[in-house]
């Protein structure tokens, strides 16, 4: 059906951004229809990469399916998976130790960091800029260690579980993080200093891709898209979970509405995420890792939902129990879906170039949006 | 002194010994010719190689390392891969004109190199209107680029040649006006002229502030010109996936890659040669004790020098700047640099005509 | 003439965010010890992967050829993926009784996605995971791996 639309009535050119595309980051597909280098409409296809996770999850027991959920969203892999322990949590109304909360949380911001900086590069990357993806690649190597070492895994980790985290922490984890932290404050100023003063680069940002507060919250947008509009909506501060209500962050609005201001909250985020480690480091709990739980888990009949801040936004998850060892029915909210949406009401009128901006800042992860 | 000039003179004298002056002059078209294709052949494998390593340093990686000493021969390999490689023809393209387009664009960067001074007596062609000459031919390997894009009968393609197009006939005229600034200095057309002009100083430094901006200028344009980043739209990996050569494979494609770098080459040749002095060594006003030492530095020496300096600039440019977009792209050039190159030739004639030069 | 200043200011301005970023790079084009590439196949000898790195299950054998697997099956019920199958037989133990115990111990290398659960699961800390992890084979069948050594025989006193 594609191959066939070459041109449209009105002489518009239709281009087929994608499956495999470099801007893509993935397989995503784009039919974007171009008057000139005007953009007139774009038009998601999705499904290239749908492994139809939430039927699959179906089958697995409740200690099994979060391993599923790395896949998904895999730069914030430990996200989701706690978001898929919180809610298993919940249903079993389990309470997890003090130092498993730390150790969450850290990993959590780690991991927020590790994606952030990777949106970075490859955002660059997009605007043309080949160079900061290798230095973001280079702090973000050092976070993959501190994981090796602490979950014995860099991407994929499956480190929650129910009941708190799988193993205690590495005995140098502590050391090395601090280390990190030490390093990464004199690195990310020379992000800025490569980037994001630059003028170029400013140039193709600033008045890009603009998106009202009401259109974020009809498309659904959440996490720094959203936040890049003016939106408040991190999970972390309006509903904290584990020791997010006790660390003190603020959140990073920025009403810009345009690509700017995404990549700005991202940025700002990054110094957030930092200043919670920083916070948490020092003071983590002593005691148990994991609490007791039984060695067949059985959610009790009912519905349960929780939701957490990824780094993309806000990630849900909505099991529905009949009592047995399997869930019923798994609903995942996956931010990258709903942010996507919204390409199409901000790219139109741009040029071609800028609609690769626009999705540099939407930061999209493909397997997130199709599952 | 033994110099690549004595060897030259040598050459010719011999020939002419044995030979008629038609036979001649055959034989050293021919020599030549076979000179600029090796030259072009290791340009391109020094270049590339450059560019490897450059980036790779300025992005904190090692860069080829593997093939021959330090990985020298890397760019060897890469090339006799892609003579191996099959030369696909798409279905829908038209064929003559997707053929041709490679070698129209190698042939046009040949035809540049002709009033290039390589050296102190190295030139192939000291045609009286050297400057107009490299200007006039440098704006036809738009064509080529329009031709690749245009038969290759792929969108990409098309959009990638239509904004080579754009921005290569803007950015001629800043660029064309960078060179007449300096041409209103000497007053001569003719490359050799324009060098020895500058035997009492580069013209970078004898015209005060505007030759400065007018070389700024150039080095600007003429990365526009080529098409490299931060103005390489035409290709624009993370747009056009690959731009006007997306349908290109093997030798074809080597041959659009090859043209890339000795266009660089060129420019930065001319930029070299305009501004700082081509084979000339670095003299100072009448300091003759200091010129005498730089003299002792050869002439092809300083030329190379000066150019490869300045590719790696163009080098530096690319490594760090993110890409424009279209409109920026020549906006850049109608609102900022040619009002500034306008006014600054301006500027530079009055200089000239007061004698206000060193 | 204040649009001529901020048209000469915007200009500067520009230029001087590009310096910035020139420097930079320049910065670690002259500072080579500021790379970070491993040069990996050449530093397989130094390499070092930490302790609980995933590579891939593997089954513990002592000197004396024995192991601590029972082939109580709770890691083949653990798996998310179905990589364990584990055969069991029945051995008359000295006492004349039958009793359960491990025959073959399959792992599917290929469908492993070092989830870690098995490991968890496991009672008797009988299989870990190894720091292994150049998997790569000619053939697929290679990656079907039998875990536990030939006549290896289940530790004395693991229940």
């Amino acid at each position: 059906m594609i191959e066939e639309l070459g041109t449209t009535e009105q002489g518009d050119l239709v281009i087929n951004l994608g499956p495999q595309h470099p801007s893509t980051h993935g397989v995503l597909h784009l039919v974007i229809t171009l008057s000139g280098e005007t953009i007139r409409k774009v038009e998601p296809h999705l499904g290239y990469i749908h492994r139809s996770i939430e039927k699959m999850c179906e089958s697995l027991s409740y200690r099994q399916f979060i391993y599923v959920t790395s896949r998904m969203d895999y730069l914030s892999s430990h996200i989701n998976n706690h978001g898929c322990a919180l809610c298993v949590e919940k249903g079993l109304q389990i309470e997890i130790p003090e130092r498993a909360k730390v150790i969450r949380v850290l990993m959590d911001e780690l991991t927020r960091l590790a994606s952030h900086q990777l949106w970075w590069g490859a955002m660059a990357m997009d605007v043309g800029a080949l160079t900061p993806f290798f230095h973001a690649f280079r702090e973000r190597e050092s976070i993959n260690d501190i994981m090796e070492e602490t979950c014995g895994a860099r991407l994929t980790m499956n480190y929650m579980v129910p009941g708190g985290v799988m193993a205690d922490i590495h005995p140098n984890f502590q050391k090395k993080v601090k280390e990190f932290v030490r390093y990464f404050n004199t690195k990310i100023d020379e992000y800025d200093e490569l980037v994001t003063d630059n003028i170029i680069f400013k140039s193709r940002m600033k008045g890009i891709g603009y998106l009202s507060p009401e259109s974020a919250v009809s498309y659904g947008c959440t996490g720094p898209t959203a936040r890049g509009s003016g939106v408040s909506c991190d999970i972390r501060k309006l509903y904290p979970y584990e020791v997010y209500g006790r660390v003190s962050f603020e959140e990073v609005i920025d009403g810009g509405g345009d690509c700017f201001a995404r990549y700005n909250v991202r940025m700002q985020e990054m110094r957030q995420s930092v200043s919670i480690i920083e916070q948490l480091i020092d003071n983590i709990p002593e005691g148990e890792f994991q609490a007791k739980t039984k060695a067949v888990l059985k959610l009790p009949k009912g519905e349960f939902y929780s939701r957490v801040e990824t780094a993309r936004g806000e990630f849900g998850v909505y099991i529905i129990s009949e009592g047995g060892t399997t869930p019923y029915r798994i609903k995942f909210r996956s931010p990258g879906f709903s942010n996507l949406s919204a390409l199409d009401h901000m790219a139109r009128g741009h040029k071609i170039g800028d609609l690769v901006a626009i999705m540099g800042t939407l930061d999209l992860v493909i397997p997130d949006i199709d599952r | 002194m033994l110099s690549i000039e004595n060897i030259t003179h040598s050459i010719d004298a011999w020939l002419n010994g044995k030979f008629s002056p038609t036979v001649v002059l055959l034989l050293e078209s021919v020599i030549v010719g076979l000179c600029v294709i090796g030259l072009f052949a290791v340009l391109g494998l020094v270049l590339v190689l450059m560019e490897r390593k450059v980036s790779a340093y300025m992005q904190v990686r090692l860069g080829p390392n593997r093939v021959g000493p330090a990985g020298t021969l890397q760019t060897v390999a890469d090339t006799l891969k892609l003579a191996m490689k099959e030369g696909l023809t798409p279905d829908g393209a038209d064929k003559l004109l997707f053929n041709l387009a490679p070698f129209l664009v190698i042939v046009v960067a040949m035809m540049i190199l002709a009033p290039v001074a390589f050296a102190k007596g190295i030139q192939i062609w000291d045609i009286n209107i050297g400057v107009l000459y490299i200007t006039a031919i440098s704006s036809l390997s738009v064509v080529g680029v329009l031709m690749a894009g245009w038969a290759s009968n792929n969108k990409y393609s098309l959009l990638g040649a239509m904004r080579s197009g754009a921005q290569i006939v803007s950015y001629e005229l800043s660029a064309g006006m960078s060179v007449i600034s300096i041409v209103v200095l000497t007053g001569s057309l003719r490359i050799s002229d324009i060098i020895t002009s500058q035997q009492d100083g580069w013209w970078l430094f004898k015209g005060h502030i505007p030759a400065m901006i007018s070389f700024i200028i150039f080095i600007i344009a003429v990365t526009a010109e080529t098409n490299r980043a931060p103005f390489d739209l035409a290709e624009a990996e993370s747009e056009l996936t690959a731009g006007f050569h997306t349908e290109y494979s093997g030798m074809r494609f080597a041959l659009f890659f090859l043209a890339e770098y000795v266009n660089v080459f060129i420019v930065c040749a001319i930029a070299a040669t305009l501004f700082l002095g081509g084979w000339m060594p670095l003299h100072i006003g009448h300091w003759a004790g200091f010129n005498r030492v730089m003299d002792y530095i050869p002439s092809s020496l300083w030329f190379m020098g000066k150019t490869f300096f300045l590719i790696f600039v163009i080098m530096w440019f690319r490594w760090t700047f993110p890409r424009l977009r279209i409109d920026q792209l020549l906006n850049l050039e109608w609102k900022y640099l040619l009002p500034m190159s306008m006014v600054n030739l301006l500027l530079m004639t009055v200089i000239s005509i007061e004698g206000w030069h060193f | 003439m204040a649009f001529l200043k901020k048209y000469i200011s915007d200009v500067l301005g520009a230029a001087r965010s590009l310096l910035k970023g020139m420097r930079l790079t320049g910065y670690y084009f002259t500072h080579h010890k500021e790379i970070i590439t491993q040069q990996y196949p050449d530093n397989r000898e130094e390499m070092k992967l930490p302790e609980r790195f995933r590579g891939e299950v593997v089954m513990l054998h002592d000197a004396r050829n024995e192991h601590a697997c029972t082939g109580c099956t709770a890691c083949e019920l653990a798996c998310p993926n179905g990589t364990i199958k584990i055969i069991t037989k029945f051995e008359t133990t000295p006492e004349g009784k039958k009793k359960k115990a491990l025959d073959t111990f399959i792992y599917h290398l290929e469908l492993c996605t070092m989830c870690n659960l098995c490991i968890e699961a496991c009672p008797t800390d009988a299989i870990k995971m190894a720091q292994n992890f150049e998997h790569s084979v000619y053939d697929r069948s290679k990656l079907t791996k039998k875990l536990n050594n030939p006549g290896s025989k289940i530790r004395e006193g693991v229940e």
